[in-house]
């Protein structure tokens, strides 16, 4: 945010008019981030501060043709899961997207999936478990409780954002979060732990619910929350 | 964007809520250095990353933490466990370079724009206020960065 450093007055920033996140601006753009990393090494050469400039370019906003599908309901299921548990629900969008994630990981080399040591159908179990008010079960000796639970969520959230991007289509970083808490049972399932963990005696648990499971943006819109 | 002018009212008072809390450097900071063709240029960056292999980062006393990310780490050893889910991962889940630019220094000092990069870069869990909590760790750091003879940072908040 400019505001922020025109508050704390660092010796030289840039301030870019990006996403947040992505202080680059671009991925897979290695001429648009170089100008960036450029203009912002080049205040160090200036001779008397503090310097704020503002980065003049833009990211490129993203084609979306008029036509384009795919980007409002990438899931669909053949079988009737009417009657299934939210549980189950979520384990067949695994299943059903487990393809295009491993055309992610082909596709990139790489996936930011695999830190909380579970596997996906163990994440939304466990997060399952919590959200219909069973208490936590010991897992990892090396982080606090709240923290698995974090790193569960998370690993879900990666896992649907990098399988839908492997789908056909443009995708937003807007369209990926409203696709993932408007039309997943994934979705959903968060929504529901976020409702449990709100309610909680736990501090550290209170404060996992309330700042780091749903974006606020998504608090604002699909979940229909006031200022 | 982060403009304040195209957030939402709610987003907006969230962001202008932190000012009071935030602290001023100030001119005191200020220093000048050489040339950047000569400088050595390492990343701090507050997105949170971590070695596959590192303990991730935590609520509590492990919010002030940091992680080491040598130089040469093959992107796909590298990950976020950020505590804040208010910015976009998907940009970072498709290149690193997106908050973590180091394909962009190696460049460049192949390119001789800037002297060198460092052997080591660093990460911080940036969520959370105030941020002055994270003097001491910030402080340690900076020492660290001397010895690697470092003389530039480029820092990359989220």
């Amino acid at each position: 945010m400019r505001e922020h450093a025109e508050a704390i007055r660092p010796p030289r920033s840039l301030w870019v008019p990006f996403v947040l996140g992505r202080p680059l601006g671009v991925p897979n753009d290695a001429a648009f981030q170089r100008r960036v990393v450029e203009s912002a090494l080049a205040l160090l050469e200036r001779p008397a501060g503090p310097v704020l400039e503002d980065y003049p370019e833009e990211a490129p906003a993203p084609e979306i043709d008029g036509d384009q599908e795919g980007m409002a309901c990438p899931i669909s299921f053949a079988a009737d899961m009417s009657k299934a548990t939210l549980l189950e629900r979520v384990e067949a969008e695994i299943s059903q997207l487990r393809v295009w994630h491993e055309l992610a990981v082909q596709q990139r080399g790489r996936t930011a999936t695999g830190v909380s040591g579970l596997s996906f159908e163990e994440a939304a179990a466990f997060a399952a478990a919590r959200a219909e008010g069973r208490p936590l079960p010991p897992s990892r000796d090396d982080i606090l409780p709240v923290d698995v639970l974090r790193l569960a969520c998370d690993e879900l959230k990666t896992f649907y954002s990098e399988a839908v991007m492997a789908q056909p289509g443009i995708h937003t970083v807007e369209s990926i979060q409203d696709w993932f808490w408007g039309q997943t049972a994934a979705g959903e399932l968060l929504f529901a732990l976020h409702a449990c963990t709100l309610k909680s005696a736990d501090a550290l648990e209170k404060h996992f619910a309330v700042n780091n499971l749903v974006p606020r943006r998504i608090r604002h819109t699909i979940g229909g929350e006031s200022s | 964007m982060v403009r304040l002018a195209d957030l939402p009212e709610w987003e907006r008072e969230h962001m202008l809520g932190k000012i009071p809390n935030l602290p001023d450097f100030g001119i005191k900071a200020w220093v000048n250095g050489g040339r950047l063709a000569q400088r050595r240029v390492a990343i701090v960056t507050t997105a949170g990353l971590h070695l596959r292999s590192d303990r991730p980062f935590g609520q509590g006393a492990a919010r002030c933490d940091y992680r080491v990310l040598p130089r040469g780490t093959p992107a796909a050893d590298i990950v976020m466990t950020q505590l804040s889910t208010n910015f976009d991962r998907s940009g970072f889940q498709q290149d690193i370079n997106v908050a973590f630019p180091i394909d962009r220094l190696n460049e460049l000092a192949t390119a001789g724009v800037i002297g060198s990069v460092a052997d080591f870069h660093y990460s911080f869990m940036g969520a959370g206020s105030p941020v002055t909590r994270m003097e001491d760790k910030a402080r340690e750091v900076a020492g660290l960065l001397k010895k690697d003879k470092v003389d530039a940072v480029l820092l990359t908040p989220v």
